[in-house]
Order: C-alpha cells, then structure tokens, then sequence
C-alpha cells in the first residue's frame, strides 16, 4: 500500500463517498478544473463530473446556504470553504439554520452536509489563511465540528462526517497537509464521531490537543520522556460534542492535565474542557490544569506566526509546572 | 401585451484601441501632454515594480504575492482622477493606485513579507489597506460616503472589487445603500476574466456587470479598462458626479489577469495559452506609449531613462525592505487595543519570556 498525505487522504475519502454514495455532491471556489487551492479535489471533476464536482460563484453565505437547502432536500452536499479567514459569512446560516432545522421541524428536516476548510498557521500564509476559529463553530448546538491530525484520521473522520446526518463543520490542518505519510487503506472505514484518539499512552500527566498542534504536543512528550515523565497524549479530534470520558479517565489516573491548541485562550475550547474537568474530577487532580494556546490577539500575519503559535518549549514548560504543582 | 415601465442601457467606452489609434471621444485630460506622461511613467513604473516582486518571492525573499500584470492602466487611472482628501478602498493588487496615493514600495513588500509595518502607510493617512477577504471592502467605501455626506465634505469614497467579488452579498449591500442615501461613491470592477480559476461565465449568467449597479438604482457603465483615455474619462464623470452630491455610479472596467492569480496559482491548470496570447494583444502600455510617441509626447531614450530610474527606486526599496528587521512579538498584542487590558499584559509578557527562553522557537 503506498504512503499518501494528508491532503491525498481527504481526496481519497472524498472519491470514494462520491463513488458509492450517489447523493455525494461536492461544491466550494475553484474545486473544479483546479481541484482546489490546495490540490485536495484534484481530479474529481474529472472522474465524476460537473453535476457531482461544482465550481460555485464567490460567495460562502451562498455555498453554506444552497449546502442546507440541497442537503434537507436528500442530497449530501460536500462544501469546500476556501480557508478558514472566509468562513465567517457562513456563521448566519451555519447557527440559524443548519443546526437548528432538526430540532426546529422535530426532526422533519435535517441538514447532512459536510464544510471542510483548510485551517490554522504556519505556512507563510497571507493575510486571513491562518485562522483557528473551531470553538466559533463548537459554539453551535447542532454543528458537530471535527479535526484530523493524521492522514488516516483524516481519510476514516471525513468518511464519517460525510455520512453523518447531521451537519459538521471539518478542519483541516494546512500544516499537517503534506507534512507526514502514512499507509491508508481505501476501505471505506468510518472512524467513530465520538471518541477521542489516544495517541500515546502515560502515567504521568495527560496532554489534550487536536489538529496540527498534536505534532507540537507528540514532541513535547518526547521531551518529557527524556526526563522520565511518561505524558499521556490524547487527540480530542471530535471538538463538538467532545468525548469527555476519554479525558476523565486518564486524568483519573494521572491526576495532571495540559490543554493545547493554536487558537486564541478567551472563550476557546481548552477553558470548556478545563472547567468541565474541574466540575466532574476535580479531586482526581494533584495540581491546577493548564492551558497552552494562541494569545488573545489578531493572528498576526507570517513574521510573527510561530511566536503565536503553541511551541514545544512551551508545552513542555506548561507540563513541568503542572508536575511539580 | 404589459406596458415596460422601466428601460435601462449600458454604455461602453473606448477612447483608443490596441493600436492606440483614436476610436470614440477623448477627454479633456488627451491634451493634458504632462499629466498623460506622468501617468505613463506610474504605469511603467509599477509594471516594473510587480516584475521585481515576483522575482522576489521566486527566489524566497517574499511570501506569495498577487501581481497587477495587465491592471496598470485602471489602477494607475483610478489613482490619477482621484484626490488625495478622497479615501480609497483597495483589494489585494492595486499597486498602481497605492504608489500614486502615497504608499510605498517598501511598505507593499513588507505586507506580502508577512509583517504588519507594511499597512502602517506612513504617507498615506486614510485609504484602508488590503482587503482579502472578497467584497467587504465596497462595504468601507459605503461607509465612508456616508460619513463624507453627513459630515458635508466634499470628498469621495472609491472601492475596488474583482469580478468574482460581484457574486458576493456584500457587493450588492453596499451598492444599495449608496443609492439609497445617493452616496458619494464609485464602485469599480476590475472585470479581468477570471476569479483564480472560476470564469465570469460561472460567475454570472449577466450580459455585463456594469448592469448589476441597475437594481440598485445607480447608473453602471462599461468602460475598455486597458485604454488609459477611457478609464479616465469615465472615471472623472464618476468622481465628478459623486462630489457634486448627485450619487454613486459603477464602473465595470474590462481588462485581463495576465498574471498568475497569485504567485501560489498556476493558471495553466485552467485557462489557455492562447486565450493569454490574445490578452496581451490588448494590454495597457502598449497602446498609451503609441499614443504618445506618434504625438512626440514620448521617445524610447526617455523611456530607457526613466526604466533605469525606476530600477534604481526598486532597488532601494528592496533593500530597505530586506533591512527591516523582524517585528518584536511585543507588536502582536501593542496594537489591539487603545490601552493593553491588564489580562493581555500578562499574555504579552508570557510571550516575551517565551521568546527569550527560546529566541529559535
Ligand atoms: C471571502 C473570500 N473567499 C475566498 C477567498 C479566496 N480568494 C482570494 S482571491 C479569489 C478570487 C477573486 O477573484 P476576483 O474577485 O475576480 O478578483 P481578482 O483576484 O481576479 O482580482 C478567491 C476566491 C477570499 N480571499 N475571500
Ligand atoms: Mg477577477
């Protein structure tokens, strides 16, 4: 089996919905004969055509907005928002409509549809293509909002939020996108919407993280391993509605927890997993959880990236103070 | 048979062709011999400038950059008819414009360099910097006519937006707002053809976009974006117009993305060499430089002087640009707000400590 990317698993998983699954339609900016700005629906026009593959006007209140109709109606629309920094014209219908339709018609309509978006920093972007702006989305009753931080996280969560009935936003991390290989199989395998993933098991201290900051945190274990502190690291990977028993039991039995992630600390989502730890275990904990994130600025354009982003140094820092508190 | 109770036109206006052979009426400016050659010599200049940043980021001194090839005539046009009290609102490749209204070389490498210092404009007061995000910027530009019209000043407020940008709600908002409140605005279309890989024709199913300014109650007018004479005619109405107090109109300007869209995009993926071959049939300099040198008004020695002067100018600029040193991360948290908040302060000192701990991240 060969080695594919990220980016080459998304393709994958989104040929193979669209090959066995005729309600499959995917729509977004310059999907088409380009196959993406990143190269993510490269030949997909091709193979499955125009009535399967469509290139839209510019505008992503549009795309979101025809997503739901097309999706209430039986379709299972595949929306391709451009990056991140161009998803906010899509808040309107994403919390007005897309996630309240079920509850709002008891269950009369419903909206399965699928907005990827690349998202995040650290790839000398311009101007608005490195925004993390998740928690926005798991704000949303109704949205489900999913993150891959591997190629075959990426090719089974995609195939899963594609058949999911009900509307999930989907980020991918234009870091990650080409950044490692690995063997996936085209098997159609769904990976379940609602667990997270544990990518390293430990004793010590639990690390808690998603998308392309695992990277960062996978290191940041293994400098702590070097000291002989086994850090458990965990990929959140469904951030709405997150799977809370996962975090709960391991930080039952390490007692210490570290929350990461790129976007910005006020009102993300490391604070909602930090107080509901605090309610449902505070006392399994021997010492105050930490945050690690992006700070609560404009994210600045790419000479300042990396001193906005999450460092090892500073994850590592984060778990040593936790250890010795 | 129903009455018609409403009946619209779209004019189109060509002053030269290709050639630069006269082909409809001139404006007053044809016979302004020294303001035509200055106008020239800021076309030129940013030609030349857009060719070095290109090379800069081929060779890894820039982040990705999106390149004016092909626009100059409309840029540079929009930048001579305007005043500077007027306020501009540009996209993300109106060098033409910005150079003539005060922003510097520098300043422009600094931004696609990925450092904020480039929108600080320190010799340009008002005009909004890039705006990425397609379309909101025609929003401003409302905005600001009304701030102009309430405030009872004559100036004017001009946006610029891309073809594809006409798709995008916020295009149509701003268009009728302006007439609802008869705003001093201009609305132009740089209708260059393409919107990264998307043609106009998946675009609209509209004859024209000059049409669209109709449903909202202004005037819309077509205008040969490539022919210097012609965008400024129309243009000069325009501003006039809008000063006057009598309203906004939109100019659908037709010219060509002869570049790739930005250096990330290979436009061979999708359009063909021979649609491009015959886009440069038609590009900007070649008809102006015509035009002037048939009447005397321009010579290849002059135009060689001046090329060497712009080299010079770019270099510095470049050089300039290369010098400027990285942004302290101190930047990312001085400017988001009027005061720094006392939780943001701790942030900011967390961030510098971070940095100090480990300078190489
Ligand atoms: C809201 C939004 N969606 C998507 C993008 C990505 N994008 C950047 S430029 C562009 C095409 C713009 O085409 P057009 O308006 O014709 O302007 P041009 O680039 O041709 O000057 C797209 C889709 C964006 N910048 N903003
Ligand atoms: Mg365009």
């Amino acid at each position: 089996m060969a080695k594919i990317t990220l980016v080459e698993a998304i393709n994958l998983a989104l040929a193979h919905e669209l090959a066995h699954d005729p309600a499959v339609v995917l729509l977004g900016e310059d999907i088409g004969p380009n196959g993406g700005v990143f190269r993510s629906t490269v030949g997909l026009q091709e193979r499955f055509g125009e009535d399967r593959v469509l290139d839209t006007p510019l505008a992503e209140s549009m795309i979101a907005g025809l997503a739901i109709g097309m999706a209430a109606m039986g379709l299972k629309p595949v929306a391709e928002i451009q990056f991140s920094g161009f998803i906010y014209p899509t808040v309107d219908q994403m919390i007005n409509h897309a996630g309240r339709l079920r509850t709002r018609t008891r269950g009369r309509l419903s909206v399965p549809m699928v907005l990827r978006t690349p998202s995040g920093a650290g790839i000398h972007a311009p101007e608005h293509h490195s925004e993390s702006n998740e928690a926005l989305f798991a704000h949303m009753p109704g949205v489900r909002v999913v993150t891959p931080s591997s190629p075959r996280r990426a090719y089974g969560l995609l195939l899963a939020a594609i058949r999911d009935p009900d509307p999930v936003v989907f980020f991918e991390p234009t870091r990650l996108y080409r950044l490692h290989k690995q063997e996936v199989e085209d098997d159609g395998e769904a990976l379940p919407l609602d667990t997270c993933f544990v990518l390293r098991e430990g004793r010590d201290i639990t690390l808690v993280s998603w998308g392309a900051m695992i990277h960062e945190t996978l290191e940041a274990a293994r400098v702590l391993a070097e000291t002989g502190v086994e850090a458990e690291v965990i990929d959140l990977a469904t951030l709405s509605p997150i799977d809370y028993e996962t975090i709960l039991e391991s930080v039952a039995r390490t007692g210490r927890l570290v929350v990461v992630h790129e976007a910005p600390r006020t009102a993300g989502l490391g604070g909602e997993i930090l107080a509901e730890v605090a309610e449902r275990a505070g006392y399994d904990l021997a010492a105050p959880p930490i945050r690690v994130t992006g700070y609560d600025v404009v994210t600045p354009l790419f000479k300042l990236e990396h001193e906005f982003m999450p460092s090892v140094n500073r994850i590592v820092a984060a778990a040593r103070r936790v250890l010795e508190g | 048979m129903p009455s018609i109770v409403a009946h619209f036109d779209v004019p189109l206006v060509r002053c030269l062709d290709a050639e630069g052979r006269v082909v409809g009426d001139l404006p007053p400016l044809a016979s302004d011999t020294e303001t035509l050659r200055t106008i020239f010599r800021a076309m030129l200049r940013v030609r030349l400038f857009d060719t070095k940043a290109v090379a800069l980021q081929r060779t890894g001194q820039l982040g990705t950059y999106a390149s004016c090839l092909g626009h100059e005539a409309l840029h540079v046009g929009i930048g001579s008819a305007l005043r500077p009290e007027d306020a501009f609102f540009p996209t993300y490749r109106e060098y033409g414009t910005q150079l003539w209204r005060g922003v510097k070389m520098s300043e422009i490498l600094l931004f696609w360099g990925g450092d904020e210092r480039g929108s600080a404009f320190a010799e340009q007061p008002h005009d909004f910097p890039w705006a990425v995000p397609i379309g909101t910027q025609t929003l401003h530009a409302s905005g600001a006519a009304l701030a102009f019209r309430l405030r009872h000043e004559a100036r004017v407020a001009l946006a610029i937006i891309g073809d594809g940008g006409t798709s995008q709600g916020d295009f149509y908002e701003a268009l009728n707002a302006a007439g609802v409140w008869s705003l001093p605005a201009v609305f132009v279309v740089a209708n260059n053809r393409w919107a990264i890989s998307v043609p106009l024709a998946k675009q609209t199913a509209a004859q024209t976009l000059a049409q669209k300014a109709i449903a909202a109650g202004l005037p819309g007018v077509q205008v040969d974006g490539n022919d210097l004479l012609a965008v400024r005619s129309v243009l000069d109405d325009a501003i006039e117009r809008a000063r006057r107090g009598h309203g906004a109109t939109l100019v659908e300007a037709l010219t060509y993305r002869l570049s790739d869209h930005t250096t990330a995009d290979d436009a061979r993926r999708y359009r063909s060499k021979e649609e491009v071959d015959r886009a440069w049939a038609e590009e900007p300099l070649v008809r102006l430089r015509r035009f002037l040198t048939e009447r005397g008004l321009w010579t290849e020695a002059e135009e060689k002087r001046w090329t060497e002067r712009c080299q010079e100018e770019i270099e510095e600029a470049v050089r300039a640009y290369l010098a400027t040193g990285k942004p302290s991360p101190a930047d990312m948290f001085d400017y988001t707000f009027a005061t720094l908040p006392v939780g943001l302060a701790a942030q900011r000192a967390e961030a510098l400590a971070a940095v100090e701990a480990a300078p190489h991240g």
